[in-house]
């Protein structure tokens, strides 16, 4: 990282995040930052907390304690929906699609094109088709605006999971494993979809067991283990050894 | 980057879908609607009486006694809920109206003041504009379908009960108030705008039954609600993928109650429509309808398990039901096998779906 972006504000900035179930302490103490155009990657084991910590961002649940604050000032979500009217966006592992609707019809749920004719709106399909074809194109996926999610691949699917994040000016969209059920050559697509993110000031948060997806892409690694942060480092400060090992608990901190 | 973001996209991977693959053509509604070519081609050979005008009209009215409630209910259907309240609020909701027609028309009686009153020689004369008892009285009827319909969505939006057992409830609760307020009698729609009343459920214009007029335009309404409003989008996803519709800020409470509404709305109308061709309100009135509705709008591919459905689907399925219950008449077959054959063609219709889904 740079030093001008350094000195810029973080977008997300969490303190003191903690999170429990009951009697099971799910996060403890989690600190971390977020800054405008960094991709970060979130690494961990199964029920490391990473699901957990991205839910609560994404507004999902609320944190036990600490504080989210975004673009400098604190928030408090009661739904996603309030997350993503601030500017946060999220791609859900099993990706949240209709199988009975057309993929434009996905990209654009709960927020439909629409025009009007006398008293009233009926829904924009040649605009939304246009507008989900566009950004098919720019994820160089082969999918039709109006073909329908059960027919497609999984690879489909999840470009037309990423294509709704890219509808509104996002600031910070997190990624949960996109790259986990998809061919080769989507990964590379998907990959550079997270650039083109990045250089439009977008902040990236992936969610990933992929090692080398992480190293391709990420800035940052911040390694959780047991509902703890151990290790939030840039990524050519450490190594992929390094991480396995922080994650596995073979090495405590870092 | 590896690749180069600028070039136009292709789709050398992807094979374009064959039009008998989609739409209409794939789906349970597109060969119902064949089955039923099929068997008014065969109701035709078979009995000369079948084409007739006076048993098309027929028809067309029979179908369209239980073709609205089954619009209502396919909106139900297609967020994957079921509404068994149907039969109760079609009777419920007609009698309210014959109730508060003959009530407002009997002078003395409570209300009525505003409506009627006594001419010097005993004759009933309206101290109002003509129409207005009847659109007083609809409004009534309307209204406790409304009510209904708000709480089933209550419950099965907000409190989270299951949607078989609450509206399974309100069948028994409607049924019973019918009862209550009836005492068990029917009632009659009376008073002047009686005659209004009988124009507008059961007359015909230019041949054509009023019911089914009223059946057409309801159809094209739901066509364009279902599938260019976002209300409609919104029930199909809610039908497809409650979490999605969640995460994606769908307001999934408010466009389940909404649905309820719509289809105890659209019972309470049907039942109105049934009372105006029968003459009367008697309260068994409808008994088990919501069966025959249910199963309609199954027949015309509506999916139990939520996400597909349509009005032209739902049309379909009345439209089918009630050929084959003409036909067994004019074939002089025992009307009891109906029922029978009802049954078996339920079965047959969600099999033939589930073969045609494995092929493709």
């Amino acid at each position: 990282m740079t030093i001008t972006e350094a000195a810029r504000r973080p977008v997300l900035e969490l303190t003191g995040i903690g999170k429990e179930f009951g009697a099971i302490r799910a996060l403890h103490g989690v600190d971390m930052q977020v800054f405008p155009g960094e991709v970060v990657g979130l690494m961990g084991d199964n029920g490391a907390g990473k699901s957990t910590l991205v839910k609560i961002i994404a507004g999902n649940f609320h944190p036990t304690h600490g504080e989210i604050r975004f673009a400098g000032s604190a928030v408090h979500f009661n739904r996603p929906v309030d997350a993503r009217a601030v500017g946060i966006e999220v791609v859900y592992q099993d990706l949240a699609l209709a199988d009975n609707l057309t993929a434009a019809a996905n990209v654009f749920l709960g927020r439909e094109r629409k025009r009007k004719f006398g008293p009233f709106a009926l829904l924009d399909h040649k605009a939304m088709a246009a507008r989900t074809l566009e950004l098919f194109g720019e994820l160089r996926s082969e999918t039709r605006p109006y073909d329908l999610v059960k027919q497609m691949s999984g690879g489909q699917r999840q470009a037309v999971a990423i294509a709704r994040t890219r509808l509104s000016n996002a600031r910070l969209v997190m990624m949960d494993e996109p790259t986990a059920a998809i061919s080769v050559r989507q990964v590379e697509q998907v990959l550079s979809l997270i650039h083109r993110l990045k250089e439009q000031g977008v902040a990236v948060m992936l969610i990933s067991h992929r090692m080398p997806d992480v190293f391709a892409v990420c800035d940052r690694v911040v390694v959780m283990r047991r509902g703890e942060k151990r290790a939030d480092k840039p990524i050519h400060e450490t190594s992929p050894e390094e991480v396995t090992a922080l994650i596995t608990g073979a090495k405590e901190a870092a | 980057m590896a690749i180069p973001l600028e070039s136009p996209i292709t789709f050398t991977n992807v094979g374009k879908i064959k039009w008998w693959q989609r739409g209409i053509f794939a789906s349970q509604t597109g060969y119902v609607l064949l089955a039923l070519a099929v068997l008014l081609v065969i109701m035709h050979f078979a009995s000369p009486y079948f084409f007739t005008e006076g048993n098309m009209q027929n028809v067309a009215k029979n179908f369209s006694f239980i073709a609205i409630a089954t619009l209502g209910v396919t909106f139900v259907i297609i967020t994957g809920g079921i509404d068994l309240s149907v039969g109760s609020m079609m009777c419920f909701s007609a009698m309210i109206t014959s109730m508060v027609m003959t009530e407002l028309s009997t002078p003395g009686s409570p209300g009525a003041a505003l409506f009627v009153h006594m001419a010097a020689d005993g004759k009933t004369v309206l101290a109002n504009v003509p129409g207005l008892i009847l659109l007083v009285s609809i409004v009534a009827g309307l209204g406790v379908a409304l009510i209904a319909g708000l709480v089933n969505g209550f419950c099965i939006a907000v409190l989270g009960l299951s949607p078989f057992v609450t509206t399974l409830g309100m069948l028994s609760i409607v049924r019973g108030l019918g009862y209550v307020v009836s005492n068990g009698r029917g009632s009659f729609p009376g008073g002047p705008d009686a005659d209004y009343f009988y124009a507008l459920t059961s007359g015909d214009v230019l041949g054509v039954p009023v019911p089914f007029i009223y059946l057409v335009i309801l159809a094209l309404a739901m066509a364009i609600v279902l599938h260019h409003t976002s209300f409609g989008r919104h029930v199909f996803a809610l039908g497809g993928n409650e979490k999605a519709a969640e995460l994606t800020g769908i307001p999934v409470v408010r466009v389940k109650i909404e649905v309820y509404v719509i289809c105890a709305l659209a019972a309470g109308l049907q039942g109105i429509i049934i009372s105006g061709w029968l003459g009367s309100a008697p309260a068994n009135m409808a008994t088990s309808y919501e069966l025959n509705v249910i199963a309609a709008a199954v027949i015309g591919g509506a999916n139990l398990a939520g996400g597909i459905g349509g009005p032209l689907g739902a049309i379909v399925g009345c439209v089918l039901l009630e050929v084959i219950r003409n036909g067994l008449v004019l074939a002089q077959v025992s009307s009891y096998w109906q029922q029978t054959l009802v049954g078996v063609i339920i079965i047959l219709a969600v099999l033939v779906d589930r073969i045609r889904s494995r092929m493709i």
